[in-house]
């Protein structure tokens, strides 16, 4: 059975644990770098990115995460997450900084501008059944970042009304600004599955 | 497509991305920066934090607004702030300035003695205290997107956070063994509504996150109230009340981390220096314990 890990630093890990399970696949919670041994793929979690960045320098999580990427194993980072993936977020704070996107934090600003909405995400079709097909998917914004530039074999994958880029993939990187972790919808969790080649 | 704040989803899931979190008292905007930089996942900006409101005595209220806007652009991480019991004019404003979350807390003496918020009525978040499953069903049932014990803030004595834990998550508990027709009794004898209670008793936890709070003084005292089953943690006084706040605010955040891992724990713990004078509960006369305020 694919063994897959979250980080379990701080934020909403046990929402993607108990996902991937119902999902048939083994998932542990990793909190420190032994942890990390033998995985198919890692989720960095919503949650604090600050609080979260400081603890994984803090257990020599950092290096080890940077070599999975590199690697080529798959790592999914959802709003925290995505934002210790990113390589720039314009301010200094501890990432793991592997994927070529710029990000903005808080970028809707604080928690009375959070807010959810359907996105039409084509590139969840190839995970989707018959009845999901062309379905919105549901997606949560909590004081959310969103994808300011992306670099060159970075494929962005949902945008908002707007066109404000909130969900990407650069190979074997995944980044949401959104909760997939928090909707009943499991079609991103599926998508994250898949990309283990 | 269109885009809807202030949801029940969106209040609920800002208190999911605080678990596993230590929330901090703070001041001070240079009180703020130091628990940014020791982990804090939240700040709860304040006048005073609540053992000086004890020591202080008088009518406690809201915050100066213009305290908490300094603290607010002091840090990147959530700030929480406090209002009144039954003030909802105090959450409005709290509301209208921007904060994350309010605390319809009793650690400031109440404004009205039968009735909370109606924290329905708002798009900001509230989280609120309770000593019982009970009671935390009222706060839910009312619009509380978040719960926390009471606890007996400004103590550093952590036998009252225990004593609520172990009060929620034992009914729970006891919740879960009962057949669907007791439900209904165990409703009324709570005094919680009965839908919150079929509920509880199928999820087997409260349908928000769950912090301890009120007396927290210790890595120690954080880890086990995370063992216990706590979603996170506040501290208020216990920081910067303590001799070494910025040492002893890293230490909490990793204890509440590595909960299950006693040597991580006992690492953390080491010269820590003073921790606040705790504050024996039966000292406290009956009139100055801040948890029975509310029902």
């Amino acid at each position: 059975m694919p063994r897959y890990g979250v980080l379990a630093l701080q934020g909403d890990f046990i929402e993607h644990v108990q996902a991937l399970r119902s999902l048939g696949v083994e998932a542990i919670e990793v909190r420190l770098p032994e942890q990390l041994q033998g995985l198919d793929g890692l989720i960095i979690p919503g949650g604090e990115s600050t609080t979260i960045g400081k603890l994984a320098v803090a257990y020599n999580l950092v290096d080890p995460i940077r070599r999975m990427a590199n690697e080529g194993i798959p790592i999914w980072g959802t709003c925290a997450g995505m934002i210790l993936l990113a390589k720039d977020v314009g301010q200094i704070q501890p990432l793991i900084g592997v994927m070529d996107i710029t990000v903005k934090r808080n970028a809707f600003g604080r928690q009375v501008d959070s807010f959810e909405t359907d996105l039409l995400i084509p590139a969840l079709d190839a995970v989707s059944t018959a009845e999901e097909r062309g379905k919105p998917f549901r997606a949560i914004f909590i004081r959310a970042p969103y994808i300011q530039k992306v670099g060159p074999g970075v494929e962005e994958l949902a945008h908002l009304a707007d066109g404000t880029v909130v969900a990407a993939r650069q190979g074997n990187l995944l980044a949401t600004a959104f909760h997939p972790e928090l909707a009943d919808d499991t079609r991103f969790h599926r998508y994250f599955l898949k990309m283990r080649s | 497509m269109a885009i809807e704040k202030g949801t029940w989803k969106v209040k609920v899931g800002l208190a999911q991305m605080l678990k596993g979190g230590v929330i901090m008292d703070v001041v001070t905007p240079e009180q703020a920066r130091i628990a940014e930089d020791a982990g804090a996942c939240a700040v709860m900006a304040l006048e005073r934090v609540p053992a000086d409101i004890r020591a202080h005595g008088g009518v406690a209220r809201m915050s100066d607004p213009e305290l908490i806007l300094r603290i607010m652009d002091a840090v990147s991480i959530p700030v929480m702030a406090k209002c009144r019991i039954g003030h909802f004019v105090e959450a409005q404003v709290l509301e209208a300035l921007g904060v994350d979350y309010i605390d319809e807390s009793e650690v400031l003496t109440p404004a009205d003695e039968e009735h909370h918020i109606d924290k329905h009525q708002f798009k900001v978040p509230f989280v609120c205290g309770c000593r019982n499953l009970g009671e935390a069903l009222r706060r839910i049932g009312e619009g509380a997107a978040m719960i926390r014990t009471k606890g007996e803030a400004g103590t550093g004595n952590v036998v009252e956070a225990v004593r609520h834990a172990r009060a929620v998550l034992g009914a729970i508990r006891r919740l879960q063994s009962m057949a669907p027709e007791e439900l209904m009794a165990a409703a009324k004898e709570m005094g919680a509504p009965y839908e919150l209670v079929v509920e509880v008793a199928k999820l087997g936890r409260l349908p928000v996150v769950n912090f301890a709070a009120g007396g927290i003084a210790t890595p120690a005292d954080a880890a086990m109230m995370m063992q216990l089953g706590m979603d996170g943690v506040f501290v208020g006084s216990g920081i910067f009340k303590s001799e070494n706040p910025a040492r002893r605010a890293k230490a909490i955040v990793q204890a509440v981390t590595y909960y299950n891992e006693p040597k991580i724990i006992a690492e953390v713990s080491k010269g820590l220096g003073e921790p606040m004078r705790g504050l024996e509960i039966a000292v406290i006369p009956e009139a100055e314990r801040l948890a029975v305020r509310g029902w």
